[in-house]
């Protein structure tokens, strides 16, 4: 208990925690701008490999950090107008469409690493964000301007769904897109829109990784967190705000396991320890499972004069 | 633009689909090839004789197909009842573990049972750990309506961590030189060659007679029937009297099951025992694999093969001309978006101007 209270008095420990949560924020914001307009979006795994790739590839071929980003964010929003075709468009199952950019986002973004850099034994390099020193708050003086950026987004997205025009035809549209439909809300462009716009979130959740946590892109260097950003959006009831505060609960207890591995005197496997964030997201899915309020249309494909 | 569904859909148009959406991957794959530089008609068919071009090959991509088998099966039951089981990959692991668990050599010495009698409780206890690590996720949906894709997800992270706690801890072969690996099976245990010279085994044989067993069942059985209505329609199938949160029970062990089932062939067919990297991702493939067989139990059987054929196919033709052999998940990735969409164009068409 001691070596917990120690780690809890630590600032750089509450900085890890905030550059952990930073790409969870990125990648809930997305699903959840996705998702209140109706549509499960499974591809952010995927879209965060290539972004991940995208903005770095970007950046080591010249491009400033958030000329990267912004590359990051196309790439993400090309996979995204894909997506959207196929489950908007078309009214394709939305699982099995997510799965499938997964799969092939994240095939192409290996394939073309290969590519560029052949069978390399060291990833090159290249130089990341460096730390908000000037800011002068303690925690938040460590963390990276994307950082700064992810939890401004948090608020505007309230917002934006909440208090504009906007947002109130995208809520509609992902509780009841006939109505939407009957008072001249253009469905199909709002989804496709969403979507778009969600996916450009996960292509800079996965830049993060490359452009500000790390300085080169890995092979499987996402992990599960694109999944771990689907739970989290269930957890926060699709609300911006709790979504924040599940990234950063997340972020907390991913914190806790690794510095708990570190000190720890190995009385239990390290592997209990990071099955804990995944556990917990399991238990958080049961608990809110009682009042989660689901955009009543979510996955549910929209046929116009289909019922 | 508006889809309208067609009045009937010709056997020739969702021919012609399927034949597109071959074309089309084809076609943006050999992008792909020529910016790596390379002759795309030879890299396909260096790819197509790796996969299916001599014996060997067959029996490389027929050993690869097993797993896949099984894991399609699992995806391809549950899907049908709306089941959205993404867990085939930790169920996998789960039915791997259970095997070695009941059959393998502990402290040099195991269960103490005849092989007749040790066989059976090894594929029965995998089994029965697939189905029961599906079986959380499957009450959760019904009883308290947690999305199953996230949980099922989810809790492939946790298999996977919690076997590799295992094999690093009281699974581990003592002999094993320090690797996480866990004990090997007993003698007499392990899964007899169809083909001499090759891998290739007799969970071929099993996994084929499974699908033909579940096609029985989804086309003749009781069973089928509900799953179909629940998979059409879950209300109107309570409403008709349907036991639903039954079904999907049921589906759900029947599903985790089969996946489970294909962890245990693995061990005892190929490696005989269990390391970390028994599957790259064979339960997850499983899923495109079901949508590529448009959830048919026999279709599953082929399109196991033909992804097998890939996946082996670009190997060989990657260390052959250098492409890489992610070639073969983009591939099957675009394969699987692709017949979707030729799927759907066989039921409607679409009108520009509505």
């Amino acid at each position: 208990m001691n070596e917990i209270a120690d780690i809890l008095a630590n600032p750089a420990f509450w900085a890890a925690v905030l550059r952990i949560a930073t790409p969870l924020i990125l990648g809930t914001l997305g699903v959840l701008l996705c998702e209140r307009a109706g549509v499960l979006h499974l591809g952010i795994e995927g879209i965060m490999v290539a972004g991940a790739l995208g903005g770095w590839l970007a950046v080591y071929h010249g491009a400033s950090l958030w000329g990267g980003m912004a590359c990051a964010a196309v790439v993400g929003a090309l996979f995204g107008l894909l997506h959207a075709a196929l489950t908007v468009g078309l009214a394709l199952s939305q699982h099995v469409c997510g799965l499938g950019i997964t799969l092939l986002a994240t095939a192409l973004s290996y394939f073309s690493y290969r590519l560029a850099f052949g069978q390399v034994s060291t990833p090159p390099t290249i130089q990341p964000f460096a730390p908000m020193a000037w800011l002068g708050i303690p925690v938040l003086d460590e963390q990276t301007a994307p950082t700064l950026l992810a939890l401004v987004l948090v608020p505007l997205m309230g917002w934006l769904l909440m208090r504009t025009p906007l947002g109130l035809a995208l809520r509609m549209v992902g509780e009841n897109p006939q109505a939407a439909e009957s008072q001249g809300v253009p469905v199909l462009r709002l989804r496709t829109g969403a979507i778009v716009a969600g996916s450009a979130l996960m292509g800079m959740a996965g830049a993060f990784l490359t452009l500000s946590a790390f300085n080169a892109f890995y092979f499987n260097m996402v992990n599960g967190r694109g999944w771990i950003c689907v739970a989290l959006v269930v957890f926060a009831s699709w609300r911006p705000g709790k979504a924040l505060l599940g990234a950063l609960l997340f972020a907390f207890f991913d914190a806790l396991q690794l510095r708990l591995q570190q000190a720890g005197d190995a009385a239990l496997p390290y592997q209990l320890y990071l099955m804990l964030p995944y556990a917990l997201s399991i238990l958080a899915l049961v608990l809110v499972a009682r009042k989660a309020a689901y955009p009543q249309a979510l996955m549910k494909p929209y046929r116009k004069g289909e019922r | 633009m508006r889809l309208e569904r067609r009045t009937r859909s010709s056997p020739l148009a969702i021919a012609a689909a399927s034949l597109g959406a071959v074309v089309f991957t084809l076609l943006v794959s050999a992008v792909l090839v020529a910016a790596a530089g390379a002759p795309v008609g030879r890299t396909y068919a260096l790819l197509l004789q790796g996969g299916f071009g001599s014996v060997f090959a067959w029996s490389e991509t027929l050993t690869r197909a097993v797993p896949l088998i099984f894991t399609g099966l699992a995806a391809a039951v549950a899907f049908r009842a709306r089941l959205f089981n993404i867990g085939a990959e930790g169920q996998l692991y789960a039915g791997a573990l259970a095997a070695v668990a009941v059959g393998g050599m502990h402290d040099g010495s195991g269960l103490d049972w005849p092989i007749w009698l040790l066989f059976p409780a090894m594929l029965a206890a995998a089994a029965l750990a697939g189905a029961l690590l599906l079986l959380g996720p499957a009450l959760m949906k019904s009883r308290l309506g947690v999305d199953e894709v996230v949980t099922t997800l989810l809790l492939n992270f946790i298999v996977l961590l919690g076997v590799s706690a295992l094999l690093d801890g009281p699974m581990k072969d003592p002999t094993a030189m320090g690797w996480p690996q866990s004990v090997a099976l007993q003698d007499g245990l392990s899964l007899s060659q169809l083909w001499p010279q090759t891998r290739l085994h007799t969970g071929l044989i099993g996994g084929c007679a499974l699908a033909a067993g579940l096609w029985l069942v989804l086309k003749r059985a009781r069973l089928g029937f509900d799953i179909r209505a629940v998979g059409a329609n879950s209300r109107a199938a309570a409403f008709a009297g349907v036991p639903v949160t039954r079904t999907v029970v049921l589906v759900a062990m029947l599903s985790g099951a089969l996946a489970g089932l294909g962890g245990a062939v693995e061990v005892a067919g190929r490696t005989g025992y269990l390391t970390l990297d028994m599957s790259p991702g064979y339960g997850y493939t499983g899923i495109v694999i079901a949508m590529l067989a448009a959830l048919h139990p026999l279709g599953v059987v082929a399109a196991a093969v033909f992804t097998a054929g890939v996946l082996v196919g670009a190997d060989s033709m990657s260390r052959a001309i250098g492409v890489p052999s992610s070639i073969a998940d983009v591939i099957v990735a675009t394969s699987l978006l692709a017949v979707l969409v030729a799927s759907l164009l066989a039921q409607y068409r679409i009108r520009l101007k509505g």
